[in-house]
């Protein structure tokens, strides 16, 4: 009983057809609640009035962006050391989930950013980076689609994941360089656990986090399953050809 | 090495094409500036570090889908691959070529766009500085990408796209040596970055070209 023994498409259809459901149902229960919750069930902030509300979509967005990125690394690093096709396509099946969240995330961010700042765009460290980091999901998905043959884009994509890892984390401290920008830090470091959230507004902020991931491991799985039966089907089409 | 470098160096030259296409594009660029901003001097002056920093990088940018498909059409590539030479020294020879063809030119032709824009007296020194150190850092990731695309029918554009974000960081610094120097502040560290950027781009990126390479053409 091992992890790896998953990197066999046939049992990771078969685990991914027993957990689906259990995933989707917490999936869409924790992002429900939360945002439910978080939406008709919290207080207006004393200052920022129910604008402050686009949190429980904005943050839970931003954190899947960058750990979605942080997932197809990963999975790049397994393909391209032990060579398990699930890996490779896992990484596939999550770089448009992780644009959309990146989306997500610059688009609640103007909303709130209109109200608050009075600017619906600014070249603040964390939406440069943010925008970069569009930019790179961009580029991984277009070469995907630009290769024909699936181990050689595989193969092309994961290293373009590793460096563009790479110049990710540089643009994320070459920007800070550039313009302090007017961004807060981060309102909830793990570390010290001095957050500066309110615990009315923490509780369904966490549930949403949590929603939110649940519902980027649930299509992740879902898409890799889908991902795994198109190159059957391909390949079942291409022994038909040759037969005929 | 030596016979690869003088090779490229030849082709570039004889070939034409590229030498010259790239500088005058890079004129252009900086041409369009006054006719899309308008021509107020002390607009100019505050833009121009930038503008040039932009015009040379996307010069650069310009040349990079030839850097190895001209090689891949006439079979030389697959020479370098199985050839003694390590191919992570022969395409760092190669962006080397590239570079003296491209970069070298763009960085003596800057100072001279620099007076069209109204680039402060100090702003000279810094800017040829800033280009000088920061244009082999943009080949050798230019390099990057080309290996990346080589195999792929109509990559130009994927190139472009693969490329730029790459290239942010060598361009906030570079591009912030010249704005500080032209505005007579202190760019040590913006400087020191934009070195320590290249020293790195340069000593790492001919093995990820390599190995996408020795991928794209299995």
């Amino acid at each position: 009983m091992s992890l790896w023994q998953y990197a066999n498409p046939v049992k990771f259809l078969a685990l991914s057809a027993r957990v689906q459901p259990v995933l989707w149902t917490l999936a869409a229960v924790f992002t429900s609640v939360g945002l439910l919750w978080g939406f008709f069930g919290t207080p207006d902030d004393a200052r920022q009035g129910s604008t402050v509300k686009i949190i429980y979509l904005h943050v839970p967005s931003a954190l899947m962006a960058i750990n979605a990125w942080f997932m197809m690394l990963v999975a790049s690093l397994i393909w391209l050391i032990r060579r398990h096709h699930v890996s490779a396509l896992a990484a596939k099946a999550a770089a448009p989930v992780g644009l959309v969240m990146t989306l997500i995330a610059l688009v609640t961010g103007a909303i709130w950013g209109q109200p608050m700042w009075g600017t619906w765009w600014a070249w603040d460290p964390r939406l440069t980076s943010f925008l970069i980091l569009f930019l790179f999901y961009l580029g991984y998905i277009a070469l995907w689609q630009a290769v024909e043959d699936p181990d050689t884009a595989a193969d092309l994509t994961s290293v373009l994941c590793l460096v563009g890892s790479v110049f990710a984390v540089l643009s994320r401290y070459a920007v800070q360089f550039w313009n302090q920008g007017l961004h807060q830090g981060t309102s909830i470091p793990v570390a010290t656990g001095n957050r500066s959230v309110a615990d009315v507004f923490f509780y369904p902020l966490v549930m949403a986090m949590l929603g939110f991931g649940l519902l980027f491991l649930a299509l992740v799985v879902y898409r890799t399953g889908t991902e795994i039966r198109l190159r059957r089907t391909s390949a079942l089409q291409a022994r038909m050809n040759r037969r005929a | 090495m030596t016979a690869l470098l003088l090779r490229d160096l030849r082709l570039a030259l004889r070939a034409g094409g590229g030498f010259g296409l790239g500088l005058a594009f890079f004129l252009i660029v900086t041409m369009l500036v006054p006719f899309s901003v308008g021509p107020e001097a002390a607009l100019l002056q505050a833009i121009a570090p930038g503008v040039l920093w932009l015009g040379a990088l996307l010069a650069c940018l310009l040349s990079l889908d030839r850097l190895l498909a001209l090689d891949l059409e006439d079979g030389s590539l697959e020479l370098l691959l199985t050839a003694p030479l390590p191919l992570e020294g022969a395409l760092a020879v190669k962006a080397l070529a590239h570079w003296l063809t491209t970069g070298l030119p763009l960085v003596l032709a800057a100072p001279f766009l620099g007076v069209m824009l109204q680039l402060a007296a100090p702003g000279h020194l810094w800017l040829l500085t800033s280009l000088a150190l920061g244009t082999p850092a943009l080949s050798v990731i230019g390099m990057f990408g080309a290996a990346l695309t080589v195999g792929i029918k109509r990559g130009g554009l994927l190139l472009s796209l693969l490329v730029l974000p790459l290239y942010i960081p060598t361009l906030i610094f570079g591009a912030e040596v010249a704005r500080r120097g032209s505005a007579g502040l202190d760019p040590s560290t913006p400087l020191l970055m934009l070195a320590g950027l290249t020293l790195a781009v340069v000593a790492l990126m001919p093995f990820a070209a390599a190995t996408v390479l020795r991928i794209g053409l299995r």
